[in-house]
């Protein structure tokens, strides 16, 4: 228990001008303007980078995840895939790259699901700001962690042999894709998230969904050597387009037709899921 | 609805499935004022407050907040009233300066401005010392006290608080108590919600007594108390003593009937003031009743509660305690 007193009455030196309601209702406005939002979310931001920092722990996904698999995945199935690890590495990073940002997103989700059981949120929808910004906050704080899963995974490929074709600008545009489609994706776990009920349910949601979508496409292996079927399923899911659009630009350089369909994918995501995700954020009131 | 009314509510109504929550309340609540809104757990007060201040949608009847609608424009509204729950809204993770900064910067201040105004509320609120110090070492009531100052930094005209003392002890209720008082005093209207009647009578100009949904009973803290009485003399018959002919005694000398509780040889007797005590004692003495024990207490919500809906507060184990920590006053 704090010593602490308490004086009730501000004294005449801090004495603020009296509440005037009716200065207070010709002041209130009907709604958020675009500026105000982007402030907003920049401030939600700031508070998600806060935590981040100070629970580092929160880390550990986004730095031994890449680190890790890109090695195991490498010296694991770079021989019997490719011949050699050498060989297997254009094919592999690529795809390493977007499974690591995937399941980055998975613990965007999951975070917000821990987080909105918190009593500040209760402040949060109480104060006169856009619904998304609680939502859309973490989420721009979250480009850091998609920034360094992204950039840990190269930098690992490259210790251990990798060569990037595209060079300097072909890496850093592939980066530039995995961070933007990852956000998007997040999008998705962000509405698990609003409507799961618990954090561990999110998890579970996330799994079913990260799991197919990453070891049915391009990433690990070449598509000819699936069955038909899984082929038709693999040209289809956007993490193959991810894959490729990311092989792409840093192994040769260059901004392909898959870059756009990825593109287009991720902006497709973020308009179904981010008014979902909004909506049923706000019915959880 | 005049201009200085503050909130206005006719018919406010909340349904969870089958259950009528809040059911058909009308409330006025007039500028300047603090209004108590009284009741049990489970009553529908926190209910209440949470579509007036819009945090939940309005499933009937209308409210308005100086004047503006609440289901219409639910961000003017949040403009103009501070919330502070009955669990301390604040971000555990963050210090006590950051959390008030950053509400400060969500609701439009600029970084000198916001840090200036945490400075200040923390100032004001006694946090000072603790002002980068992690939440999570907070005591209950400074957690409570830095939840208050944060519903304030944009000095909102209305404030709701939900039950704001309870779980704090003795002395920090007191703070809490001058600190609301200290809000009006600056021009704030304030609706609290709170299941003590001695809060109500300590902060209240009036006071809705609420149950089951429904508004029971409305007038200031005194109407109130009245309404069951001033005070309560509690005895405790000796052991083979007649209960029959004390409760006769009791309805001779002071005219009311007392409440006997059954199985035991406690006898309540409601009184307009504390005297009457010694009318009954002696009319007791006088008929041969003999008395193990003898008090006389304020009255409890749960006897506002009897007199005015002919149930109890439907918490009996809670009631007991509560009824443990009041103050008894002795026989003058």
């Amino acid at each position: 228990m704090s010593t602490l007193t308490l004086d009730p009455r501000p004294t005449a030196r801090a004495a603020p001008p009296a509440v005037d309601p009716g200065a207070a209702v010709a002041r209130a406005r009907a709604r958020t303007t675009p500026a105000e939002l982007i402030g907003q979310t920049l401030s939600m931001a700031w508070r998600a980078l806060k935590k981040m920092r100070r629970n580092p722990e929160q880390f550990f996904d986004v730095t031994f995840q890449p680190l890790l698999f890109t090695a195991m995945f490498a010296y694991i199935f770079g021989g019997a895939i490719s011949g050699n690890v050498q060989r297997y590495l254009p094919l592999m990073i690529p795809g390493i790259v977007a499974q690591t940002v995937l399941t980055t997103c998975m613990s965007t989700g999951v975070q917000l699901r821990e987080d909105m059981e918190k009593g500040v949120f209760d402040r949060f929808k109480a104060l006169p700001i856009a619904r998304i910004a609680p939502l859309a906050g973490p989420m721009v704080a979250d480009l850091v962690r998609y920034l360094i899963a992204a950039s840990l995974t190269f930098g690992m490929g490259i210790i251990i042999g990798y060569r990037p074709g595209g060079g300097v600008l072909g890496v850093l545009g592939a980066v530039a894709l995995a961070i933007f489609t990852g956000w998007a994706m997040a999008w998705i776990f962000t509405w698990f998230g609003t409507i799961a009920r618990s954090a561990r349910a999110v998890q579970g949601y996330s799994m079913m969904v990260l799991f197919p979508l990453t070891f049915l496409s391009n990433a690990f292996v070449p598509v000819r050597t699936l069955p038909p079927a899984l082929r038709t399923f693999v040209a289809i899911n956007p993490v193959s387009h991810l894959v490729s659009a990311t092989r792409d630009l840093a192994n040769h350089g260059v901004i392909s037709g898959q870059v756009g369909w990825t593109l287009l994918a991720a902006l497709v995501v973020i308009a179904i899921f981010a008014p979902l995700s909004v909506r049923s954020y706000q019915r959880h009131l | 609805m005049t201009p200085t009314t503050a909130v206005h509510a006719t018919g406010l109504m909340k349904t969870f499935g089958d259950f009528r929550a809040v059911d058909g309340i009308d409330l006025d609540v007039q500028q300047g004022e603090i209004f108590g809104v009284l009741g049990p757990n489970g009553a529908g007060k926190t209910t209440m407050l949470k579509m007036l201040a819009t945090l939940l949608p309005i499933d009937g009847g209308r409210a308005s907040v100086f004047g503006v609608d609440v289901a219409r424009e639910p961000h003017r509204i949040r403009q103009l009233l501070g919330v502070t729950g009955q669990y301390a809204s604040v971000d555990e993770d963050l210090t006590a300066t950051e959390n008030l900064w950053l509400f400060g910067r969500l609701q439009g201040l600029r970084s000198a401005d916001a840090r200036a105004t945490a400075r200040r509320l923390l100032e004001q609120f006694g946090l000072q010392e603790a002002a980068n110090k992690p939440i999570a070492q907070f005591s209950g009531g400074m957690r409570r006290r830095l939840d208050l100052a944060a519903s304030l930094i944009t000095r909102p005209p209305l404030i709701f608080l939900d039950e704001p003392t309870t779980g704090l002890d003795p002395r920090t209720r007191g703070q809490m108590w001058d600190t609301i008082r200290g809000l009006v005093a600056d021009g704030c209207t304030v609706l609290l919600t709170t299941q003590y009647l001695d809060e109500a009578d300590q902060l209240a100009d009036r006071v809705s007594v609420i149950d089951r949904g429904r508004k029971v009973a409305q007038g200031t803290p005194d109407e109130l108390k009245t309404s069951v009485g001033n005070s309560t003399l509690q005895l405790r018959l000796a052991a083979g003593a007649d209960q029959e002919l004390a409760a006769q005694v009791v309805r001779r000398v002071v005219g009311l009937e007392p409440v006997l509780t059954p199985g035991s040889a406690y006898m309540n007797v409601p009184l307009d003031a504390a005297d009457g005590a010694a009318d009954v004692l002696i009319g007791l003495r006088q008929a041969g009743v003999r008395i193990d024990s003898v008090s006389v207490a304020q009255p409890t919500l749960d006897e506002v509660f009897l007199a005015l809906t002919g149930h109890d507060t439907g918490e009996a184990e809670q009631a007991d305690t509560e009824i443990n920590d009041r103050p008894v006053l002795e026989v003058r």
